[in-house]
């Protein structure tokens, strides 16, 4: 219920943002980061309840253990990163395009009639300390690819040419969207490489091999070779700017099919 | 200078080609894109399964390029290869001219190269020259590190630095992908992976290979199934899978313990896991069996090969085995039992009694129709058994591509300069500059609060 109401708060704070861009007014951006900070608190509790819920219900697990769950927290790391990108760096406006994505998985779990929203026991294949540790590290990086997608977006669309206001001067530059996004892919590709390995470990001490080629495990290391050679790309060729946003979408492109399109192959993801 | 030590190998056409960086970004794109074929077909399934799907065409081709198990074809693992000379080739180069950056004969700082940064800072301060060097000095040592002044006629100029061995986490995480293909090697030259069913209160020392037909390993002790167990939620969903294993080495009783899902047993090197379970017999069988002729409906609990002498003088009739997918008429009637019917005089008759559909027995038109009315399930456990000794390179292949990572991105050979120039009276001309080898936003935002600090100073 709570997360229904997080759904529209995030609707808000993706509103205001985009406000902010096209409109470029700086206090809509504020606004904007207010209500993104208290849709990630509400996001926070309802995660919180939820696995509270389960343990009273006597399965006992973490919330990450089907789509709703996964789309959930999804948008909780996304928002997370966002809010924290935005402190350190002190650019503000710079969320228009990653805020929709928080909203966007959310909305999707919330109004998809596919995705179930019941809390179901655990079958004995999740049922270990790995899950946990390989879900968070696994979300983060997909954060962190998010977040770069959606600073690729931005630099791909915006404006160049001479400023038509001043106000214009206040929207991030260029070379500083450039920076972010490859910060936000460093940090990915840190996450997704944890992610796989915790991945590998469980696989090992479940199944007694810590690789077997199946559909997810697969497209996981396309995301993760794909994302290598952006990084050779950028440090050793000296991409950067357009170039480098565009290898970061085709990234993203492969962390949602990785995400999402697999479930549609057969494998031993196939329950997640 | 003719003994001068030319870059090793640097002329070399070969060496050359292997260290470009164009090489290696081809052979990450190409493993990609190659693999994304052995998710949409899919791998190691039966002849006909392709023959089916893809026709006959396409079966020759697959089979030529190894397609069914494209992960371990000669073109896959020849990439792979590449990769890894790549890496070697490509890190002894750079690493040369890296040693060097870390380990120079003299370091040495360049005023004019911190002068011509666009992040540098430059600003006037009321203070006095010599005691805002002193209080420029600390504030240099405790956020960056030693510190070395270089003074001149313009005046006094502070350098310091850190993180000079961050530039060689990019070799640690191309050394832990060296270790993991290491690893991957090591375990599939000297491992094996292996499955075997062992029923409740039997034992073997024997395992089937995963690969090749019918292959057999021999594991050099035995491994007994005690009991296997599996629990249900009240969703009927499995819950838990539970074998109890007991090793036998050398007629010894070595251990006990019991297995489930995301838990294994390891001993000697071999690892058993748990990944399936079935019905191997039965016990205990409650048979119900209704005469033709008086109608009159008896019952009893019977063990394999107990007989049952048959009231109203129907001879006897004996169960054999269970039976798992029994086969009727082309038909696979399940779980039941096979029994056979002794009459009194005349040909004995087999008969199966099914669980699921208990009427089947009565379309015999048999003096009397059995059906079962419950039984105690004796299992078999399905274990996976893998012997893997690469896996520990791998491991160690993991810690340092974590390692080498977070050096890479999260850390960098940073230099900071603060000069101060001595100005007419009591004032100073301070300028704050630095550079770093990685991520420029992020050291532009702590020259920024170096410059704060030092206008903070009153």
């Amino acid at each position: 219920m709570l997360l229904s109401v997080v759904t529209f708060v995030y609707a808000f704070a993706s509103v205001l943002y985009i406000g902010s861009w096209t409109f470029k007014k700086e206090f809509m951006a504020k606004l904007g980061l207010g209500v993104l900070i208290a849709g990630f608190v509400g996001n926070t509790v309802g995660i919180l309840l939820r696995w509270i819920e389960s343990y009273q219900m006597g399965y006992g697990h973490a919330p990450f253990s089907n789509m709703y769950e996964s789309l959930v927290f999804f948008s909780w790391t996304v928002a997370a990163l966002y809010i924290f990108v935005e402190f350190k760096y002190r650019e503000r406006i710079i969320g228009v395009f990653a805020t929709p994505l928080i909203f966007l998985a959310i909305a999707y779990a919330s109004l998809s009639p596919s995705i179930g929203d019941q809390i179901t026991p655990l079958i004995p294949a999740l049922k270990s300390n790995w899950l946990i540790g390989h879900v968070i590290t696994c979300f983060l990086g997909y954060a962190g690819f998010a977040v770069a997608f959606g600073f690729s977006i931005m630099y791909l669309v915006k404006p160049t040419g001479p400023h038509t206001g001043g106000l214009s001067d206040r929207l991030p530059s260029l070379a500083m969207i450039d920076e972010l996004t490859h910060q936000m892919v460093m940090f990915g590709f840190l996450f997704l490489s944890i992610g796989i390995i915790t991945g590998a470990v469980w696989a090992n001490s479940a199944w007694g091999t810590y690789w077997s080629w199946d559909p997810k495990e697969t497209w996981s290391l396309i995301t993760w070779l794909i994302y290598a050679t952006l990084l050779h790309l950028r440090m050793m060729r000296g991409w950067n700017g357009k170039q480098i946003a565009w290898v970061s979408i085709v990234g993203f492109m492969a962390v949602l099919f990785t995400y999402f399109g697999v479930n549609l192959l057969p494998g031993l993801h196939s329950y997640a | 200078m003719t003994n001068r030590k030319k870059k090793f190998g640097s002329n070399n056409g070969v060496w050359k080609f292997f260290t470009s960086v164009k090489l290696t970004v081809f052979v990450l794109l190409i493993l990609a894109a190659t693999s994304i074929i052995g998710t949409l077909i899919p791998q190691n399934a039966s002849q006909a399964f392709y023959l089916q799907k893809y026709g006959e065409v396409f079966f020759s081709i697959f089979k030529g390029l190894n397609i069914i198990d494209m992960y371990h074809s000669w073109w896959f693992l020849m990439l792979m290869g590449l990769l890894a000379v790549n890496i070697i080739v490509c890190s002894i180069d750079k690493l040369q001219t890296t040693w060097k950056i870390i380990f120079p004969d003299k370091v040495s700082f360049n005023l004019e190269r911190f002068n011509r940064m666009e992040s540098a800072h430059r600003f006037d301060c009321e203070k006095e020259a010599d005691i805002l060097e002193k209080d420029c000095h600390k504030l240099l040592e405790n956020t960056v590190g030693a510190v070395s002044v270089k003074k001149s006629d313009d005046g006094t100029a502070l350098f310091a630095e850190k993180g000079r061995w961050s530039r060689l986490g990019v070799y640690v995480v191309h050394l832990s992908i060296l270790f993991m293909l290491a690893g991957a090697v090591i375990g599939s030259l000297l491992g094996f992976k292996g499955f075997v069913n062992i029923n409740e209160g039997e034992s073997t020392d024997i395992i089937e290979a995963r690969k090749g037909q019918h292959q057999h390993i021999s594991l050099g002790f035995s491994v007994r199934c005690n009991d296997f167990s599996v629990s249900f939620y009240d969703t009927g969903q499995p819950k838990e899978f539970k074998s109890s294993l007991t090793i036998i080495d050398d007629g010894k009783e070595i251990l006990t313990r019991d297995v489930i899902v995301n838990d294994p047993l390891r001993y000697r090197g071999i690892s058993f896991y748990q990944s399936s379970y079935g019905t191997a017999s039965a016990k205990n069988v409650h048979l119900k069996y209704t005469s033709k002729d008086s109608g009159m409906i008896y019952e009893k609990t019977l063990s394999f090969k107990e007989v049952l002498t048959l009231p109203e003088s129907g001879g006897q009739l004996i169960l054999d085995r269970f039976a798992n997918g029994y086969q009727f008429r082309g038909h696979t009637l399940g779980e039941g039992f096979v029994g056979r019917i002794v009459p009194l005089n005349g040909p004995e008759t087999e008969i199966f009694i099914s669980v699921r559909f208990p009427t089947f027995d009565k379309m015999r038109q048999g003096k009397f129709a059995f059906e079962v009315d419950g039984f105690d399930k004796k299992y078999y456990t399905g274990l996976q058994v893998n012997k893997d000794p690469g896996v520990w390179y791998v491991y160690l292949g993991f810690v340092l591509m974590i390692v080498g990572c977070w050096i890479t991105f999260f850390m960098s050979h940073q230099s900071s300069c603060i000069h101060i120039a001595r100005r007419d009276g009591e004032k100073s001309r301070v300028m704050v500059s630095g550079f770093a080898h990685r991520n420029p936003q992020g050291m532009k935002l702590k020259i920024e609060k170096l410059a704060e600090k030092i206008k903070d100073f009153k």
